[in-house]
């Protein structure tokens, strides 16, 4: 091997700088992933209607392809209503129905999202409700 | 048969990229499938449905205050922001002297009244609209009932359409439009920068049963309908009044008619 | 081949770090774009296109230029071409890139750019240039490496390239007859809508793409050993200048319809340009400018002694560059825009960080542009001998 050991030394170098996100963190706080969604709004509803559009299961892993495919259905062909598995229908708006419920966006949406440092960017047009600012902070 | 490494890279270089290239073939796919398989979709029953929708607007019904306040309940309810600046200026629906309006119309002998006097202007959902043909990713397209829409989501920013509009309806949000819009309207979402934006004949309303919402405060001045319907207030209004559209020579059919 | 580009000497360095400080201004202005948006541009609700946009035509047409080359040598086997064919293929490569790029600075939201692959339209022309310029590039990659990659070994070009060769000279003009159909199929835009524009476009670009050849020749004669030949400088020098008479002779045309058929509508954008409409008059120095330039174009290009020595040769051919790069680069754009659709006038005119950008695109292009140059020049002084037996080095 021609420079067998420049490569060998610049392999080094890359392993070592590919693995900083796990050789830095040796040592510190794991960080918990905490969603909430104990708001007011859910709060105040009776536990029979207590849930969401479709199960739970379903909205952690779907909700991203939901979401984009209420928003062709609204903006596209201009359906509005959203039946779900049990018959119920809701409005499709994010604004205008999931945010109703959840009015939590800090504690509800960018607490995943931050940690899986993903960024919709929904809230670049789509208004948030407004947080209660202790409640954001914590 | 021996390879070297040169030889060896280029087939792994070329095998990877008709893998990847392949398997997110099969992801589009097969995802387009699972769309069309869902139907959960309905339109409310009170929407108000119709084959083309078309606007009559009376310029002698119309006075100031009229024009204001389509403008202002327009420009609030769907959070258009308030930029000043003529040049980055954006306007859904907004006033314009006749002459400027149809300048093909322009006489030197015109009354005064007429050639200066404001008339509403807006998209004109043309039946045939230049913008939909020119659009690239379809972000602007031709509802059913003939409604131009814009998909802000899937809008690129390229400004074909703007260039493709011979009435000057599209605005480009040449920055972000939050901090300009004064109140907030809940129930709308705004724009972000580097989309295109226009009048959408009020569809979200129309969706849920409400006419256009220039409509309901221009005193009667707007009238709204289904042009295809012989019935219709639109077609009966054209049957007995002479009415003109803006640059008819192009052949882009526009659906808002104007009462002199 | 590609080592080529890492062995050079001082005065290659300074160049190439000079474009990459070029570039990095560039990108630094790109990024305060992008976080703003496109409002730092001087571009409006009325003038929606700006210098972006009329750099991208332009440049499409020094693309498809190439073929002013490539078609002599492969079609009617020219030999004076053989040494600068790679030559007008490599420009075109640099120049489909600042095409693309162009596009890219241009648009609002360019995280979306692939939205035009995920929801093709076939009725946008947008879709076409997008086929068209990419087929364009991967072409003329293939075709000039190929060759050049033969060169290099001494051995003749294997034969199955011969089609491609053929599907590039037939590719060429289409690049710029789409581009032209961008703006002659839009209703309301009088300056544009006309069926001359797709013919002017290409006579435009053959006129001012080898007239950048011709200075580029120059310039790789005087800096390496390599040299393209005296006979090939001005057979390009009269292909400009037919093609220039061709472009004044078509836009005269295009002044004539408007003017006698006594059409307002299709005079304003003219008129705007020349003289000024409602006293706005931004472009009427650059329309001056851009006459007096194809004057000297004209006379030195068509002019056998201007035109063969070679001192007021690269005068006339940067002069003929410059002419079309103003029409077509600047005016074409927004005139085309002026008046608006009410027949209100908002000028346009770019703003600082607007031109960085478009400068930095041009380095981008001309960072390309020098490598694959520097590895033609290198391959081609070693070779020495063309296969027609001529000597490519200076002696």
């Amino acid at each position: 091997m021609y420079d067998g050991w420049k490569i060998i030394i610049g392999l080094l170098v890359f392993v070592g700088f590919v693995t900083l996100p796990f050789t830095l963190s040796i040592g510190k706080d794991y960080i918990k992933v905490d969603p909430k969604i104990d708001t007011p709004e859910i709060q105040k509803l009776p536990s029979a209607e207590r849930k969401c559009v479709e199960s739970k299961e379903f909205m952690r892993k779907e909700h991203m392809k939901m979401l984009i495919d209420w928003r062709d259905a609204v903006v596209r062909e201009g359906k509005t209503l959203y039946v779900n598995s049990e018959g119920k229908s809701f409005n499709m708006s994010l604004q205008n129905t999931c945010m109703q419920c959840h009015s939590n966006k800090s504690k509800f949406c960018d607490e995943c999202h931050n940690y899986l440092a993903v960024k919709p960017y929904c809230w670049d047009c789509h208004l948030e409700p407004k947080e209660d600012k202790k409640e954001a902070r914590r | 048969m021996r390879i070297d490494r040169r030889q060896f890279l280029k087939i792994l270089g070329i095998g990877a990229f008709i893998g990847v290239g392949g398997w997110s073939m099969f992801e589009v796919v097969s995802k387009r499938e699972i769309e069309a398989f869902v139907e959960r979709y309905k339109k409310v029953p009170e929407a108000l449905q119709a084959k083309r929708w078309a606007m009559v607007i009376d310029l002698k019904k119309l006075d100031e205050k009229i024009m204001n306040d389509c403008i202002e309940i327009c420009h609030r309810i769907h959070n258009v922001p308030a930029l000043l600046n003529p040049k980055e200026e954006i306007k859904w629906i907004w006033k314009e002297k006749f002459k400027y309006v149809f300048p093909e119309m322009k006489d030197e002998y015109m009354p005064e009244e007429i050639k200066n006097k404001y008339v509403l202007v807006l998209c004109n959902h043309c039946e045939n609209p230049p913008c939909v043909r020119v659009c690239p990713t379809k972000a602007t397209f031709k509802r059913k009932d003939g409604i131009v829409m814009m998909d802000m989501h899937r809008c690129i920013g390229c400004r074909f359409c703007m260039a493709g509009c011979p009435y000057g309806a599209r605005s480009f949000n040449w920055r972000d439009p939050r901090q300009y819009v004064k109140e907030e309207n809940k129930e709308f979402p705004l724009r972000m920068k580097g989309v295109v934006e226009k009048c959408t004949f009020c569809y979200e309303r129309i969706d849920r049963g409400l006419p256009p919402a220039c409509v309901e405060v221009s005193k009667g001045a707007i009238v709204f309908g289904d042009i295809t319907d012989p019935n219709s207030e639109v077609r009966k209004i054209l049957a007995s009044n002479f009415a003109i559209r803006r640059k008819p020579k192009l052949g882009t059919k526009p659906s808002i008619y104007y009462l002199l | 081949m590609l080592e080529l580009v890492l062995k050079g000497s001082q005065r290659y360095w300074a160049w190439v770090i000079f474009l990459m400080a070029l570039i990095g201004v560039g990108f630094i202005a790109y990024l305060y774009q992008l976080k703003v948006g496109l409002g730092i541009t001087g571009m409006s609700r009325d003038v929606s296109w700006g210098l972006y946009i009329g750099q991208f035509t332009f440049l499409v047409g020094v693309a498809a230029s190439a073929v002013t080359v490539v078609l002599p040598y492969y079609l009617h086997n020219y030999k004076k071409y053989g040494r600068i064919a790679v030559i007008g293929e490599f420009l075109a490569i640099a120049s489909v890139l600042m095409c693309m790029l162009f596009i890219f600075v241009d648009l609002g939201q360019p995280m979306r750019v692939l939205n035009v692959l995920l929801h093709p339209t076939p009725n946008s022309i947008m879709f076409y240039d997008m086929i068209v310029l990419s087929g364009y590039l991967i072409l003329n990659l293939l075709c000039g490496w190929v060759i050049l990659t033969a060169e290099k070994k001494g051995a003749p070009p294997p034969k199955w390239i011969k089609p491609f060769l053929y599907i590039a000279i037939c590719w060429a003009p289409s690049i710029h007859i789409v581009t032209a159909f961008l703006y002659q199929g839009l209703p309301g835009r009088d300056y544009w809508m006309t069926a001359i524009m797709a013919a002017k476009f290409l006579s435009s670009a053959f006129a001012s793409g080898p007239a950048l050849l011709v200075i580029l020749c120059m310039i790789v004669r005087r800096f390496t050993n390599f040299d393209p030949g005296k006979e090939a400088i001005q057979t390009l020098a009269k292909t400009s200048a037919y093609f220039l008479l061709v472009t004044i002779g078509f836009y005269l045309f295009e002044v004539f319809t408007a003017f006698y058929s006594g059409i307002p509508s299709h005079q304003y954008s003219i008129i705007y340009l020349f003289k000024g409409l409602e006293g706005y008059t931004k472009l009427v120095p650059v329309m001056s400018i851009c006459i007096l330039l194809a004057a000297i174009g004209v006379i030195i290009l068509v002019t056998p002694p201007l035109r063969k020595w070679e001192v007021t040769l690269a005068i006339g051919a940067a002069a003929t560059f410059l002419c079309l790069w103003l029409e077509k680069g600047i005016s074409l754009v927004v005139g085309g825009f002026i008046p608006n659709p009410f027949d209100k006038v908002f000028e346009y005119w770019p703003t600082i960080p607007e031109t960085l950008i478009t400068i930095g695109v041009w380095s981008v292009g001309f960072f390309v542009l020098t490598l694959l140059y520097k590895i033609a020049a290198t391959v081609k002084e070693k070779a020495i001998f063309d296969k027609y037996g001529e000597k490519q080095v200076k002696t």
